[in-house]
């Protein structure tokens, strides 16, 4: 095999293996054959946060797929961020595991549906699932909404459904469910700051 | 925190009491141990376990669940009469000197005021003598007896280090060596930083259990220092920012609130929220109350909401009482709720008393669960034999599971412990027809305004105004979102200070919230939050990570609510002429016309050192506050009440008053608590290293390191059970029971409490009926149905407990 001097100088920055063999006094065309260049070189990085506790530890992910139409892109490796402040590079055992909290086997995929009374769910559109939940909203709102109190003061609230807002979620998303809730006049919000 | 992760390793002395930093936070912990090396800090952990962050402690003083207060009032008790703290600080920058109302008085565990009917005080007596001006009055000789600092000592002289070993079962040497420790960081040029979590919050008492450490903190003069501060260490990712949004049933985002019904217009509803300063020439930040909530409302409901229509305040809705989890559920199981959504939130498994969340979810209509994993939630209708043994043909419950996307698969920001607000990117798409969040709340809004526009109902006009500029009204983009958090100038905003210039020219993001307008020139809907996202762009993703100082502060990196400020308090850093405590620990000067520095003054930025302003800005009197006014439920001073099932069964304070007198039970509760006689070990919940709550019980990894649930006992206790390491055991309280393996350790010991014995039972929280771990029982199926009195967060970490080999 035949290796320009642009592949060898490629080669040995792409993996340490190469330079070591080539270091051992193999030719170049011996060390292509016996290694591949490491796959994070190929792999786009994207910065992210790990979603579990509150020390907010940077997080690098690592996903193949160039960002084409039709290659799906696959996060195969995450590591701790080496530049970020509070955790230099390094995760926990919580954090180490994240690739299979991506990948986990009970990863929600599809709209589903349990009728009252029945034994399982059954996968359904996302319009029939915004239809019926809506249908739901007002037809309970409608009949339960309390305009004025006992008193006649103007009190505007929406008691018999409720929302917890999720602790994990971005402050944009915290930010959305807020205008919706308090729109439709709840006052039954609750957030894992509470418990 | 009031500082940051990075900031713990300038302190000297690291207490760990009510958390376990070490398996909870592993990776922040790392800078307690940063301190120990670079710093020689020493670190003392106070736990009834032998924890991991124990195990590399300088010191480690056991301490019976649910006794904090005694423990601390015992410091707070030291401190004071070895005259062991910053005395400058505590005369300048506390109510020390101030004087309380010749009505509030303490005896036999009730404070003035106490309506046992309603188990409320009324807190009147609860505040300070005012002279004619208004104002507090104040003695700084200290010689009259109803100065806060006397009133408190009084307060604190029945914690003797006696009363510790009885009620906390700590052994009084151990008790005396910590306080010896902290005594030390009482030097001007020594820091304590406290690190707690859960450990402490989740008691009956247990936002006094904070505000007694954060009353230590001040005596030592270690707030707005580099090195000191309070630090929560919160449990989720982004707790914070949800916290910072408003998400509890009475706020707004930016710790405003929402009116009660007794404040029937805007004028009464700002008069109420905007406090009046309690003395003079202080900064009195809250004054700019309605700036901050008519900023609000534009971003709420846009053009709508207008000055004729006092800015959309019909459309809020008004509270008659809080409406928390506990408040809920309990209406729920009476069968006074007809629906419930559960955004990345599982009640079933998070809340207390798990088979009444259980039966209270079975009488709803309809459940809406979005979540990127299956939740135990989600299937609570289906039977998973004995860890979760219901009927699913009897429950018509109607349940919609719908798929988001993780963190991975998304963008926005989240804020850390340290108050950073730090942006994340997509790196992949969600499986299957997994979507944001935002998009099915969207998506479920689009249909219900649509169903609105053509049937009309009750009271559709909050629904239909409003504001939804969004390009994709069915998809808004995080950008778009974090923009209208940050605000934007509605009208060009003429700089005061320098007349024909402006803050910020209409359509403009606002550069922070000291452009924030009360007359509908501005909306923000996060007032904190102004200023990261600004003309600049987006600050909450920058990653600058220079520490020009070495104190850790990093400001060039993400972007730290309020106003990119690392360490809150700051002024107090310095002395009331402005020198530093400790030079080594300079965030801010004052250079001759203004403060500046390595941090974001927290101050009025051109008051000189020596006027009157006082450092702690969103007071009313600028002080920080030993005595509380009103702002507690339970009393201005932290008192010590059992957990309501204790071991001992009595408080030994005062016999008559064993619980705490303004916590919330409900009757059913109530009669569900369980005794000692047949519940007598003091249990106790946690999380381990290798798991984050019910989440990675989803995670193959984790599931692989820690598969199988199991409870920690003290040797002690096996011996008198006859239980062996590795059996299988039962325990349970009067609401039910989980079985799981032993694990018999010498980290668990017994403790001497009021002349018994008590023994501990450690409870991981991490298993449920679903996941790939091994199957479990929910842990929370022990637990009482009981909260705080200021927060109703429930009674997770003291309830009691029976254990037999199963």
């Amino acid at each position: 095999m035949q290796v320009s001097r642009r592949q060898f100088f490629k080669l040995c920055g792409g993996g340490m293996a190469g330079t070591t063999v080539a270091a051992l006094g193999f030719t170049p065309g011996v060390a292509l054959a016996d290694t591949r260049s490491y796959k994070l070189l190929r792999a786009s990085e994207t910065r992210n946060t790990c979603p579990y506790c509150s020390v907010g530890c940077g997080i690098l992910m690592y996903s193949l797929g160039d960002g084409a139409k039709n290659a799906k892109s696959e996060i195969f490796h995450i590591e701790g961020d080496a530049d970020h402040p509070v955790n230099r590079g390094a995760l926990c055992p919580k954090g180490a595991g994240l690739v299979d909290f991506i990948h986990s086997p009970n990863r929600l995929k599809y709209p589903e549906v349990r009728e009252a009374g029945s034994n399982e769910f059954k996968r359904i559109s996302w319009d029939e699932a915004y239809s019926r939940i809506a249908r739901h909203i007002k037809a309970d709102r409608d009949a339960n909404f309390v305009q004025k109190n006992a008193d006649g003061v103007t009190v505007n609230r929406w008691l018999t459904t409720g929302f917890l807002a999720a602790s994990a979620s971005s402050n944009e998303t915290g930010w959305l469910t807020q205008k919706f809730v308090r729109s439709l006049g709840m006052l039954a919000v609750d957030n894992q700051a509470r418990v | 925190m009031t500082n940051h992760w990075v900031d713990i390793k300038n302190a000297n002395l690291i207490v760990v009491m009510g958390g376990n930093a070490a398996e909870a936070h592993p990776v922040g912990f790392r800078w307690a141990l940063e301190a120990k090396t670079r710093n020689k800090a020493k670190i003392l952990v106070i736990d009834p376990r032998f924890t991991r962050t124990a195990s590399v402690a300088d010191y480690y003083a056991p301490i019976r669940t649910g006794t904090d207060i005694t423990f601390l009032s015992g410091v707070i008790r030291y401190l004071l009469e070895k005259g062991a703290y910053n005395k400058e600080y505590t005369l300048a920058y506390t109510n020390a000197a101030l004087l309380v109302n010749p009505d509030f008085a303490f005896n036999d565990g009730l404070f003035s005021g106490y309506d046992a009917e309603k188990r409320k005080y009324d807190k009147a007596s609860w505040s300070y003598q005012l002279g004619e001006d208004g104002f507090a009055k104040r003695d700084d000789t200290l010689v009259d007896p109803r100065c806060v600092i006397n009133l408190l000592k009084t307060h604190v002289s029945r914690y003797t280090p006696e009363m510790v070993e009885t009620i906390c079962g700590t052994p009084k040497d151990a008790f005396l060596k910590v306080c010896e420790y902290i005594a030390e960081t009482g030097a001007h040029d020594k820091t304590t930083s406290f690190l707690y979590a859960l450990g402490w919050t989740q008691h009956s008492i247990g936002s006094q259990n904070i505000r007694t450490m954060a009353m230590i903190q001040l005596l030592l003069g270690n707030m707005g220092m580099a090195g000191g501060g309070v630090n929560a260490l919160r449990g989720h990712s982004n707790i914070q920012g949800l916290t910072d949004v408003g998400l509890l049933s009475q706020s707004l985002p930016g710790y405003l609130r929402l009116p009660s019904e007794k404040e029937t217009t805007l004028e009464t509803f700002l008069e109420a929220t905007t406090p009046k300063a309690l003395a003079d020439g202080q900064m009195n930040y809250w004054q700019n109350t309605p700036k901050f909530h008519v900023s609000l409302m534009k971003a709420f409901w846009g053009d709508n909401a207008t000055a004729e229509n006092s800015w959309g305040f019909d459309w809020l809705p008004k509270w008659d009482k809080g409406y928390d989890v506990l408040q809920y559920f309990e209406m729920m199981n009476d069968g006074k709720v007809n629906g419930y959504f559960c955004q990345g939130f599982n009640p079933v498994a998070s809340f207390p008393n798990k088979n009444k969340v259980v039966a209270s979810l079975s009488k709803l209509k309809f459940l809406v669960v979005m979540d990127p994993l299956v939740t135990d939630t989600s299937t609570f209708w289906k039977n998973h034999g004995e860890h979760n043994d219901v009927d699913s043909a009897s429950i018509q419950t109607e349940v919609f599971r719908l798929p988001t996307t993780c963190f991975a698969e998304e963008e926005g920001a989240i804020v850390n412990s340290g108050r950073w607000l730090q942006w994340h990117w997509k790196g992949a798409d969600a499986p299957g027809e997994a979507v944001t969040d935002v998009e099915i709340v969207a998506g479920i809004f689009s249909k219900l305004k649509a169903l609105y526009a053509k049937e009309g109902g009750a009271y559709p006009e909050p629904i239909m105004k409003l504001s939804w500029a969004y390009r994709d009204a069915h998809d808004p983009k995080a950008e778009e979102l974090a923009k209208e958090l940050n605000g934007k100038a509605l009208a060009d905003i003429p700089d005061p200070k320098k007349p024909g210039e402006f803050l910020a020219k209409k359509g403009e993001q606002l550069p922070g919230f000291a452009a924030l307008q009360d007359d509908g020139s501005t909306m923000s809907a996060c007032w904190i939050f102004a200023g990261s996202w600004t003309q600049a762009g987006n600050q909450m993703g920058r990653r600058d990570n220079a520490d020009p100082s070495g104190l850790g502060n990093t400001p060039g990196w993400s972007w730290a609510w309020p106003a990119n400020r690392r360490i809150l308090y700051n002024r107090a850093s310095n002395k009331p002429d402005g020198t530093p405590w400790d030079a080594k620990r300079t965030l801010i000067k004052w250079n001759g016309e203004k403060w500046a520095g390595i941090d974001v003054p927290d101050f009025k930025a051109d008051e000189p050192p020596g006027s009157k302003m006082a450092p702690f800005i969103m007071q009313a009197e600028g002080l920080g506050r030993l005595f509380a006014l009103d702002k507690m439920a339970e009393g201005p001073f932290p008192e010590h009440y059992e957990p309501f099932e204790s071991p001992i069964g009595t408080n030994p304070l005062h016999p008559k008053v064993v619980h705490n007198p303004a916590a919330r039970i409900f009757k059913k509760d109530a009669e569900q608590l369980g005794s000692k006689a047949d519940f007598p070990y003091a249990a106790t919940t946690y999380r381990l290293t290798e798991h984050f709550h019910y989440w990675t019980k989803n995670v193959l990894l984790n599931a692989i390191a820690q598969p199988e649930q199991f409870v920690e006992i003290g040797e002690g206790l096996a011996k008198e059970k006859g239980i062996a390491h590795g059996d299988m055991v039962k325990v349970s309280s009067k609401r039910g029971y989980i079985k799981a393996r032993a694990v018999v350790t010498k980290r668990i010991r017994t403790l001497k409490v009021n002349g018994q014995d008590v023994h501990h039972v450690g409870i991981p929280i991490h298993w449920g009926y679903e996941g790939v771990a091994k199957k479990g029982f929910l842990a929370n199926t022990l637990t009482p149905f009981v909260g705080d009195a200021n927060t109703q967060t429930p009674e997770f970490k003291s309830f009691l407990v029976n254990i037999e080999k199963a």
